[in-house]
């Protein structure tokens, strides 16, 4: 039964949560994105779906037991905000390096260091260039609305297990509190244990039956020359990722002079200026990166050769802007705009630097 | 075509970030696409909240407006914060307590509501945010005075249902209420 309600984007992860079958959920709060932990307290669905929820002692704890979840063959995730996500990150990177499925949620806020409580996307570097040590990338989704929100932890789950690798959801402040309808899907149940040995039978660790050898989950390898088959495996996989992955969305860009590309709510403040922009007679699209890795970099680089520049939205100091300019091959020109620390640049504000960039010149 | 996009400013405990949620709720009722953006930040914790509420028969674009049609203030910084940011031709309503400064442009419609002092006359501070929601309603009948009353029922959770006529008439009172500048 599906089911339309006014939710913020932070409690319909926990709605998703339990309803995309998840086995167990661990996280330790923080702003803007404690609602997640305290909904799934009030659900209470380990008297229902017989999912876990703990209150781990840190963050660092939290994604170590994800670890411990996801190499059984679970449904398991975390969430936090960027200083917690920190926190995190050598153990995202054993995850990637274990190849093991989780998904993460980050509702970015300011900073660097313990920065502000409010909406930030300063955590792009973090997300899809590593964060953690070594080779490795997550498969990063970035939702626009609260029903994206929602959406993502059920293709989050999907695309971590088809690929046995982490995925993160990076979200922000504005995403995590703001309320709007959400369609909600009739939930599905957990995996039985007969499901997981079936579908997980090469790698997870359930109990080993007298059929097969052991699996051993770990991300060591004393030899270089075996790390580096281990890297290599890794490499093709992020290659099948990038060619099979790739997630956008585009509006106005046919005719387009000018394409701002923006993600999450920067995408909604742009979609507002795309329609500025158009009344006053001014040729401008919008490109919206869904996956920030793998990231449309072809799309980009099509584009690149009809329109006369880029903006890149991003309520950072420029980070997304750099694969933005790596993908247009200097076909066009890159700019970047975007306030920082928590603040939340308006529609307006976006307008008057497309102005000022390119329309102006 | 409906687009319509408030603030409501003023103070924590005013139920500014409630009144928000039952305009959102109605507009929910009545089929519209809403947006309800809270402040969340430490501005909340130090007493001021704000709540950014549109109302469409399209899809929402921006749920961040800083130009609005109408804006609800309830306190001296939030005049001095959102006097300036409401469109021209659009509306201010303010109720006079505590306001230092009325608002000055001309360019805008101005309406003030004695809320305050007439919730305090009544006895139940409660309904002041209704109060004043109502005086919203009067000036801007956006949403239907059925869908709203749906709306605030649904807003609130049911062990609180017994508070619903009190609502409705302080919703018709502030009606009644608010005069022009």
């Amino acid at each position: 039964m599906e089911e339309v309600k006014l939710m913020k984007g932070n409690e319909v992860v926990a709605e998703a949560a339990v309803r995309c079958g998840c086995d167990g959920y661990f996280g330790y709060p923080i702003t803007p994105q404690s609602e997640i932990l305290e909904t799934l307290m009030q659900m209470r669905p380990w008297e229902t779906t017989g999912m876990v929820v703990l209150q781990a002692e840190s963050e660092v704890a939290a994604i170590n037991m994800v670890y411990g979840g996801a190499a059984c063959g679970k449904k398991v995730m975390t969430s936090s905000s960027s200083p917690g996500i920190s926190l995190m990150c050598e153990g995202l990177s054993y995850l990637a390096g274990a190849e093991l499925p989780c998904v993460v949620v980050n509702v970015s806020r300011g900073g660097p260091g313990l920065g502000t409580i409010q909406p930030s996307q300063a955590d792009y570097f973090q997300a899809v260039k590593g964060g953690g040590h070594g080779d490795y990338h997550l498969i990063v989704l970035a939702p626009n609305s609260v029903q994206e929100m929602y959406d993502f932890v059920f293709l989050g789950f999907e695309l971590a297990f088809r690929y046995l690798n982490p995925v993160m959801i990076l979200s922000d402040g504005v995403i995590g509190q703001m309320m709007e309808k959400v369609v909600l899907s009739a939930p599905v149940a957990r995996w039985t244990d007969e499901q997981i040995a079936a579908q997980s039978s090469s790698w997870a660790v359930y109990g080993k039956p007298e059929t097969r050898t052991r699996n051993i989950v770990t991300s060591l390898e004393l030899e270089a020359d075996r790390q580096e088959k281990v890297n290599l495996k890794l490499i093709e996989k992020y290659r099948r990722v990038a060619a099979e992955e790739v997630r956008y969305e585009t509006s106005l860009c046919e005719d387009a002079d000018y394409v701002l590309v923006a993600y999450g709510s920067s995408a909604r403040i742009c979609a507002k200026v795309v329609e500025m922009a158009r009344e006053e007679g001014h040729k401008v699209g919008l490109l919206r990166p869904i996956t920030l890795y793998p990231f449309p970099t072809k799309a980009i680089r099509e584009l690149a050769d009809r329109v006369k520049g880029f903006l890149s939205v991003e309520m950072n100091a420029g980070q997304m802007v750099e694969d933005v300019r790596l993908a247009a091959e200097h076909c066009a020109p890159v700019a970047h705009y975007g306030r920082m620390g928590g603040v939340v640049h308006s529609p307006s504000e976006v307008y008057e630097a497309l102005k000022r960039e390119f329309i102006n010149q | 075509m409906i687009k319509e996009e408030i603030i409501i400013a003023g103070f924590g405990g005013q139920g500014v970030l409630s009144m928000g949620k039952i305009l959102a709720y109605s507009g929910v009722m009545q089929g519209l696409e809403v947006s309800w953006m809270p402040s969340y930040g430490p501005e909340m914790r130090g007493g001021t909240a704000n709540v950014t509420v549109i109302l469409s028969d399209r899809p929402i674009s921006s749920p961040i407006s800083h130009d609005f049609d109408t804006a609800i203030i309830l306190n001296q910084q939030s005049m001095d914060k959102f006097e300036p940011m409401v469109k021209p031709g659009g509306v201010l309503i303010y109720d006079p307590n505590g306001i230092t400064r009325t608002p000055e442009r001309q360019d805008i419609q101005v309406y003030s509501i004695d809320a305050t002092a007439e919730a305090a006359r009544s006895g139940n501070m409660r309904v002041f945010n209704t109060m004043i929601l109502g005086g919203y309603l009067k000036v801007k009948p956006i949403l239907t005075f059925d869908y709203v009353i749906a709306g605030l029922a649904k807003s609130l959770p049911e062990r609180l249902h017994k508070l619903l006529p009190a609502n409705e008439a302080a919703i018709r009172q502030g009606m009644e209420l608010i005069r022009p500048r």
